[in-house]
């Protein structure tokens, strides 16, 4: 089991296009990626490709979210998830 | 050549090929099974099928797309296909349930999910239950709901238009519009002449034309016809010719011996009032602030009121601008104020009296209307729909010096109002007649119903008679207090001149018919225009009283209106 945490750049937080944006990325990956806030146990984790799920849990700008995922080249895809995260997608 | 013959709502003369707007997609019934032929694994496949059909439409409809609306369907397209979505929806099939009744039962609970958490993710929430409705519309094999996408421009013929349709509707892609149901006042009438499309409704018989058959409409006489040869390419070519007399309007409403009517434009927000300002509007009559947040599940905030009527006011310097407090109820239910389970909504809790279900929103409203009136370069008055007493007029005034507006007013759409209109006068500083809904309740016809269209005429005689009551309790008030029209009526420039001789001081329509109303306006004296309201006064009914009028008006002909 691969784990990453960032923290979430966008301004309005993971929702609206910066939700779109990530989802769409992890719905490219061969594996399976789970997401969490910081503070929730990890069964409560939520599928990342999933944008409802990803509006449903209301991570705001600043947020620590965890980014799980297991499997080959699991690290390097949760690194590259990370970067998206931890850019503001509503500033380009 | 085959013909159907309706109300003509919206003038113009345009040949194009018909396109029909897709029935709404109804509910699979609750409990509906897959069929025994189908196995659970079949089920789930069709549905992740659909769902990849509807997200690929999406998606193509984002790339043509630009802005907020490219973001906007980028997400829906996502939504789609959304694991959260389909897994629940595949745990249901896995007992039996339909394809189609299981996705449907998916997305309302995903609906409902969004709509709790509040604010932006609620407003998503009608993106879900869109999504879902074209994947039901795939299951079944029938076209996706909402107006046809096409490279082609086409006439689009449907039963009747609801507002929301107004924001998917292209004018660059619709020539006209033709409806078998609605009436001369319908959602249909309002989009038509706001966006100056050619409009033909209550054409009973239209809904069986084939997708691709050339028709010709003419939205003044109200025809359409199936087949068009030479005559109607003439005819077209006539209105192309008159339509550039038609396209400026000089800035000032008057008769022909100089007695001035301002001619105002009703708008629902500040891309509106812009246009409306180019296309020489003399001021806004009627904000609708309800068109600001028609999408909104939740209340706007004061801050975001703020913007959005501050846009209106900087697009009119030094001009009047009349604000309508929230207008919603009926056939424009704002989630936040209305109670759709109402019997009869247009009977029930709408317009002004929702202060009384909902108490705060309207104090709220006339806080941010007097903010944004602060510094602002508008004159601004405001006004409150659905008065039917005098103490509701007293009580809105009272209101509106608290939040420090100056110039309050109400509408004038229930006749208790009409009868009352001195004693009203004695509590406000104008009314506004509101000619849409006096209509409807002065008739007791539903404005909606096709069917009742020749009794929901604003040239009732019974109507004209309440709208000149009104003016005479503005003379008995004794302040020259102004009485405005802000109804579908001014719009129609035969009409306006009978309102003008009625005694009405100002009036607000969509802006694309003020050329047309100032032209025909300049064409007669104020004593004409008086002696037309009287012909109209005295008619039978309506069609009479119209025919009256128009027989005495030759620039008609002149123009093809």
């Amino acid at each position: 089991m691969s784990e990453r945490k960032a923290t979430i750049a966008s301004r309005v937080g993971l929702h609206a296009r910066p939700a779109s944006i990530f989802a769409a990325a992890v719905g490219e990956l061969p594996i399976e990626v789970t997401i969490g806030l910081e503070a929730d146990p990890v069964e409560d984790a939520m599928d990342a490709s999933s944008i409802l799920s990803l509006m449903s849990l209301g991570a705001a700008n600043g947020d620590v979210v965890v980014l799980r995922a297991e499997g080959e080249g699991a690290d390097e895809a949760l690194e590259a998830l990370v970067k998206i995260l931890e850019t503001d997608l509503d500033a380009e | 050549m085959q013909n159907f013959s309706g109300v003509g709502v919206s003038p113009g003369r345009i040949i194009g090929s018909v396109r029909q707007m897709p029935k709404p997609v109804s509910e699979p019934p609750v409990g509906e099974r897959m069929s025994s032929s189908t196995t659970a694994d079949e089920a789930t496949a069709s549905l992740r099928a659909a769902s990849k059909v509807v997200q690929a439409e999406l998606q193509g409809r984002a790339a043509a797309a630009t802005g907020a609306s490219k973001a906007v369907l980028e997400a829906t397209a996502l939504m789609a296909a959304d694991p959260m979505l389909i897994k629940a929806a595949v745990k249901l099939i896995a007992t039996g349930t339909s394809a189609e009744r299981a996705i449907w039962e998916s997305g309302a609970s995903v609906a409902e999910m969004l709509h709790n958490l509040g604010g932006y993710m609620a407003d998503r929430a009608t993106d879900v239950l869109d999504v879902r409705a074209r994947i039901v519309a795939e299951l079944r094999g029938v076209p996706a709901p909402g107006i046809p996408q096409s490279t082609e421009p086409f006439i689009l013929v449907a039963e009747d238009l609801a507002p929301a349709d107004t924001a998917t509707l292209d004018p660059a892609k619709v020539l006209a519009l033709v409806t078998s149901g609605g009436g001369p006042q319908s959602h249909t009438a309002i989009i038509a002449r706001a966006l100056g499309l050619p409009a033909v409704v209550a054409a009973p018989g239209v809904d069986e034309l084939v997708d691709g058959t050339e028709v010709y409409v003419d939205g003044a006489a109200g025809t359409v016809s199936v087949n068009p040869g030479a005559d109607e390419q003439a005819l077209v070519a006539a209105w192309l010719l008159a339509a550039e007399t038609l396209a400026v309007f000089d800035g000032t409403g008057s008769t022909a011996d100089g007695h001035l009517v301002p001619l105002l434009a009703n708008v629902g927000g500040a891309v509106d009032a812009v246009k409306a300002a180019e296309l020489g509007a003399q001021g806004v009559g009627l904000l609708r602030t309800e068109f600001c947040f028609l999408e909104r599940d939740t209340e706007p905030t004061i801050d975001e009121q703020v913007v959005a009527y501050r846009g209106v006011f900087d697009a009119f310097p030094g001009k009047k601008v009349v604000v309508r407090t929230l207008d919603a109820g009926a056939d424009k239910p704002l989630p936040f104020l209305t109670d759709t389970t109402e019997p009869n909504p247009s009977l029930g809790v709408r317009g002004y009296r929702t202060d009384l279900t909902t108490p705060g929103v309207l104090k709220r409203q006339l806080t941010a209307i007097a903010t944004a009136a602060t510094d602002s370069p508008a004159e601004v008055w405001v006004m409150a729909p659905m008065i039917a007493t005098v103490d509701e007029a007293a009580d809105f005034a009272a209101m509106c010096r608290v939040a420090g507006l100056k110039i309050p007013g109400v509408m004038v759409e229930v006749p208790s109002a009409a009868l009352l209109a001195d004693r009203i006068l004695g509590e406000v500083d104008f009314v506004s007649l509101g000619t849409n809904d006096l209509t409807q309740y002065t008739m007791a016809a539903d404005r909606q119903l096709g069917t009742l269209a020749a009794l929901n005429s604003p040239w009732q005689p019974a109507v004209l008679h309440l709208i000149k009551l009104t003016v005479a309790g503005s003379i008995a008030q004794g302040k020259n207090k102004p009485v405005g029209v802000c109804g579908e009526a001014a719009a129609d420039p035969v009409l306006a001149v009978v309102l003008v001789g009625l005694g009405v001081a100002t009036l607000s329509m969509t802006a694309r018919s003020l050329s047309a109303v100032g032209a025909v306006l300049k064409s007669v004296t104020l004593d004409e225009a008086k002696r037309l309201a009287e012909l109209a006064l005295s008619a039978r009914n309506a069609d009479e009283a119209r025919s009256r009028v128009r027989v005495e008006l030759p620039i008609l002909e002149k123009l093809g209106l």
